[in-house]
């Protein structure tokens, strides 16, 4: 693995198949241009964005992760990817149409969420932000689930036992901290298996991400970061959080970092894999970039006309990872015709039930409120819960 | 110009338009404030007209917010910072309270602390968790810092130009679901001073104490009591620290009755600290123990219970109805 010294970003589009990492950078602060070099950080890439695969030395460390990947694997990775962006459509839809108070869309980043979810192995345990359906699907959550919290009925709205994928967490960076501690437990246990951590570019800023590679590195703890870089957080781009390239910071806390092309599912698989691998082993931490693009906005109250290109988002539309599996599915010979229609149908039907679920899905009894507040019980809830039942009653009593 | 109707939110720009064009060395630090002009646009435009250097969208990190304000403050500056959501204040806690609050003492007051920290804060906008909380009373009890929080436009206006202008830290707390309420401001007015509490209505027979998005609630809860015959007082505390319990206590020897609303958890909330202050200082002339209305001893539920949950007209005049039947 190795670790380049480059300094901040210049932006250029790629050319050839190897580093296809042109960096957004429209809005970037005057201070963060000091000795820019003609380098565009190491980027490990298998499929390019035509859909065509390559060998070369930045992804020869990686690639024998995915020597084994079948060309029905290959169909597996590519329904995972329509599946969730067919979710994450009708959820949007369902937004605008009153059902749900907010939602986080996660389009443009299908191959970045699939490639490592389906890295774990049901023993791992997934700790999401606010964005994972795409891992939640992976991890057999019900996408129905996701919703309640989206739609104001619940905080979560499932068990994180059931599928060792960890509640969405909306403070930006906490639960960072908690996979830290969940795999130092891990290890503790002598068990052989590993954490995933899920964050964003803009989180890599809170004391609590640095707190947790601290503690990863000095415990050594089986944990992977896995930061989706989409080159924003709300309205401040990437360079508003770091002078380095993200993958780099690792460095400096004494575990690796790799960028990965994260609109390549099959790079990010094999990336997440073999640092799920070094977990495994007891080698610690990684931290993975995956180097990817919110095509939508930040949530369905964001507005990204105010801040942002539409050209930079044009120029990432021709980078889009389902649409980069398909052609090397068709020109490989991978998969005809017949597959994409009966994906169709599927993925239609599934828009369909979540619609049906969402809708019918009740609000909850008023006091709900003073559930779970305590594991034990507690007089003061147990008081007030009581006062509150009588206030209500008086209602019907026709006080 | 002289007096201008206008939404809360645009009474709050309005407010730092004129800190930024009055002192140079007025800053404004938060995420997102710049080009976005911040999640609520409270500071729209600002960035466009002031630059980067004094409207400055920081990295995503409260501490970091907090923590670099702190150190501006200690060479001149009076950094007016922008927590995104009330929720997120406390990767910045730490600072606040260990640092923010006792500069001023440690230094044996020969450095000030000119830093408002601005929050939109409380419920009913529908939103998902860490996006509704109340979180004034853990602030109030730190001393050192200065708590308010603004009920209509004309205060939005003011109380902000005040707490800019404030030596001493102040955690403002915007009622956000009141952003887009209008009210008239009048730019040449003398404003009251920061700490004093406001009669919003007059009234004779119970006294209804409020802050922040909680006012309008009991300014309708005192027109509907009205209808029934009721004369209900509302004051507006403005502040909940310091609290101005000479103003309470004047209008509760006029009443006679207090009812305390807020939408923060009832235990250990600002409305505790009033109850007791006023059954100290008033035993002999209240008729009626100092009643609470507010949040549970409960999480901020899902927005789907959020109408239940915060107090509403009718938990507040229940509560007027049980202090009036003693
Ligand atoms: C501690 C904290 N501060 C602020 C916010 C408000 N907020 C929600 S998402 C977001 C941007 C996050 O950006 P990034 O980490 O890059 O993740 P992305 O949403 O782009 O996936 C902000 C500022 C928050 N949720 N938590």
């Amino acid at each position: 693995m190795t670790v380049e010294s480059t300094a901040a970003r210049k932006p250029r589009r790629s050319s050839g198949t190897k580093r296809a990492a042109g960096a957004a950078s429209a809005a970037k602060p005057a201070a963060a241009t000091a000795q820019t070099q003609d380098v565009v950080p190491q980027l490990v890439q298998l499929l390019t964005p035509e859909g065509d695969r390559v060998d070369n030395a930045e992804n020869a460390e990686f690639a024998p992760f995915v020597a084994d990947i079948t060309t029905e694997d290959l169909r597996g990775l590519y329904r995972d990817m329509v599946m969730t962006r067919r979710f994450d459509g009708e959820a949007t839809a369902l937004q605008r149409q009153g059902e749900l108070g907010l939602w986080a869309s996660l389009l443009g980043q299908e191959a970045a969420q699939i490639g490592s979810g389906r890295a774990l192995n049901d023993e791992d345990y997934v700790f999401p932000t606010y964005r994972e359906h795409g891992v939640a699907w992976c991890r057999g959550v019900d996408p129905t689930n996701l919703l309640g919290m989206f739609r104001g009925v619940n905080h979560g709205g499932w068990d994180p036992n059931t599928n060792n994928f960890h509640l969405y967490t909306i403070v930006i960076g906490s639960q960072t901290l908690h996979a830290t501690g969940y795999a130092m437990g891990v290890a503790k246990d002598g068990a052989d298996s590993a954490v995933i951590a899920y964050f964003g570019d803009g989180a890599s800023s809170q004391g609590d991400v640095a707190e947790a590679f601290t503690f990863s590195a000095v415990y050594n703890s089986p944990v992977v970061f896995f930061c989706q870089n989409n080159q924003w957080a709300i309205s401040e781009p990437t360079e508003r959080q770091m002078r380095v390239p993200l993958y780099q910071r690792a460095q400096g806390f004494g575990f690796p970092g790799v960028r990965v092309d994260g609109n390549d599912v099959l790079a990010c698989l094999a990336v997440t894999r073999w640092a799920l691998d070094r977990a495994r082993r007891g080698e610690g931490p990684t931290l993975v970039e995956a180097f990817t693009y919110r095509m939508g906005a930040h949530t369905t109250s964001d507005d990204p006309t105010k801040y942002r290109r539409d050209e930079e988002t044009a120029a990432w539309e021709a980078k889009d990872p389902i649409l980069r599996l398909k052609a090397h599915l068709l020109a490989t010979g991978g998969a005809d015709e017949a597959f994409f229609t009966e994906l169709e149908a599927e993925s239609e039907a599934m828009g369909k039930r979540v619609r049906e679920a969402v809708r019918a899905m009740p609000d909850p009894d008023t006091m709900a409120i003073f559930e779970n507040v305590y594991a034990d019980g507690h007089a003061l809830v147990d008081e007030e819960r009581a006062q509150f039942a009588a206030y209500l009653a008086s209602f019907e009593e026709g006080h | 110009m002289a007096v201008e109707k206008m939404s809360i939110a645009k009474a709050l720009n309005e407010s730092l338009r004129k800190a930024l064009e009055q002192d140079p060395k007025v800053l404004i630090m938060g995420e997102d404030v710049g080009k976005l002009g911040g999640v609520f646009r409270i500071t729209d435009g600002l960035q466009k007209d002031f630059g980067e250097e004094r409207v400055i969208d920081t990295p995503l990190a409260e501490s970091g917010i907090v923590g670099t304000a702190i150190g501006l403050a200690l060479r001149g500056y009076r950094p007016v910072v922008e927590i995104q959501f009330d929720g997120f204040v406390f990767p910045a806690y730490d600072q606040i309270v260990t640092q923010l609050a006792k500069m001023h003492a440690r230094a044996l007051g020969k450095v000030k602390m000119p830093v408002v920290v601005r929050i939109p804060y409380a419920g009913g906008i529908g939103a998902v968790e860490h996006h509704s909380e109340s979180p004034e009373a853990l602030f109030a009890h730190v001393p050192g810092l200065k708590v308010v929080s603004p009920s209509n436009a004309s205060d939005a206006y003011w109380m902000l130009q005040q707490a800019i202008l404030s030596d001493d830290p102040v955690i403002f707390f915007e009622p956000k679901r009141r952003y887009w309420d209008k009210g008239e401001v009048d730019f040449d007015a003398i404003p009251g001073e920061l700490h004093k509490a406001r009669v919003s209505r007059e009234g004779s027979d119970v006294t209804l104490a409020a802050y922040g998005p909680m006012v309008k609630v009991c300014l309708e809860a005192a027109a509907a009591a009205a209808e029934e015959g009721k004369s209900v007082e509302v004051l507006d505390l403005r502040s909940m620290s310091p609290v101005d319990f000479d103003g309470i206590q004047a209008s509760v020897e006029k009443t006679r009755r207090l009812v305390v609303v807020h939408e923060a958890p009832v235990f250990l909330g600002v409305g505790s600290e009033v109850a007791a202050r006023i059954t100290e200082r008033c035993f002999y002339h209240l008729e009626a123990p100092v009643l609470r209305v507010g949040g549970f001893h409960a999480p901020y539920p899902p927005a789907r219970l959020e109408d239940e949950y915060l107090p509403g007209l009718d938990r507040v005049l229940d509560a007027v109805d049980r202090s009036l039947a003693y």
